[in-house]
């Protein structure tokens, strides 16, 4: 029973900690989602084209988050909570603008 | 055990980290609010404006700021592991690249000052409205930005000599966590402001 208990310690101890390379594969990442969005900014993608660069610009912040900064092994809730507490509240803002700012 | 380590509590640093991010990217968020509704208002003057910044020194930096965030990790990743010499390497080539960053924006702005685009410039008075806002917005925010990349230096700095002197290690890693936090949120601000700046199409 101790050994299982050890083995679930060691479990969560790797969890809490990301290595070599989980980061040089989240850094590869990065680097293919940046060129990625500069080809989207050659192709002519008309009124798409902001949500595609937002897309892409909104998936390489979360990949920093969550491996760089570590989200994704942190134990608090609290902290988990306090990015999307604080981009929920940055849509509302910019949301409710635009309900303003649309109609005049 | 002294009063200073049972004082030592690494979760409530870090909570305290966090909460200072949220109200970063609130002051961002500001920002980005502005520079949304006058691009709403004036897309075409946006998108001429646009046109006057490199979108290979953007990409530059870019790349520069996500590789830093790299290293900065991986100092992190090293102090936790017990290697305080690889950890101060590490941040020493964050801080490397971040000098890099500084220099190519010296540069790009060296450039628009030279073409008369500064704030108050009489050539940048005489163009439509909404290129004098993009242009406000683009000093005005990627100045801002470049002063936290020079505080999230000055705080690397800091962390270097406390490693140095052992007040900063595997079993007190705070300094370098936040450190890094700090470093990580000016590489998202970055990412954010690349495309929005450079890459109108």
């Amino acid at each position: 029973m101790s050994e299982s208990e050890t083995d679930a310690e060691e479990g969560a101890a790797r969890r809490r900690e990301p290595g070599y390379g989980t980061y040089f594969k989240v850094w590869a990442a990065l680097a293919c989602l940046t060129a990625l969005t500069v080809t989207s900014a050659s192709l002519n993608l008309g009124k798409i084209a902001i949500l595609v660069v937002l897309a892409i610009a909104g998936t390489k912040a979360v990949l920093v988050l969550l491996y760089f900064m570590h989200l994704r092994y942190e134990r608090r809730l609290l902290v988990k909570l306090l990015v999307p507490i604080v981009v929920a509240t940055l849509a509302i803002f910019i949301g409710l603008t635009y309900t303003d700012i649309l109609y005049r | 055990m002294s009063e200073r380590e049972s004082a030592y509590d690494p979760d409530r640093g870090r909570i305290g980290m966090w909460l200072f991010i949220c109200t970063e990217i609130l002051i961002f968020g500001g920002l980005f609010l502005l520079y949304s509704v006058y691009r709403y208002k004036h897309s075409a003057d946006f998108h001429a404006a646009a046109l006057n910044l490199s979108r290979l020194d953007g990409t530059l930096n870019t790349m520069v700021l996500i590789t830093s965030s790299l290293t900065a990790a991986l100092g992190v990743h090293e102090l936790r592991s017990g290697r305080p010499g690889r950890s101060r390497l590490y941040i020493a080539c964050t801080l490397l690249l971040a000098c890099v960053f500084l220099v190519v924006k010296a540069f790009e702005w060296g450039a628009k000052f030279e073409h008369g685009l500064y704030p108050g410039a009489s050539h940048l008075l005489s163009l439509p409205p909404g290129q004098i806002l993009y242009f406000g917005l683009y000093f005005t925010m990627t100045g801002l930005h470049a002063i936290h990349v020079i505080v999230g230096m000055g705080v690397f700095g800091f962390c270097l000599r406390s490693i140095s002197k052992g007040s900063t290690s595997a079993s007190r890693p705070v300094l370098i966590e936040n450190a890094t936090l700090f470093w990580h949120l000016v590489d998202i601000i970055w990412i954010f402001l690349f495309p929005l700046f450079y890459l109108i199409s």
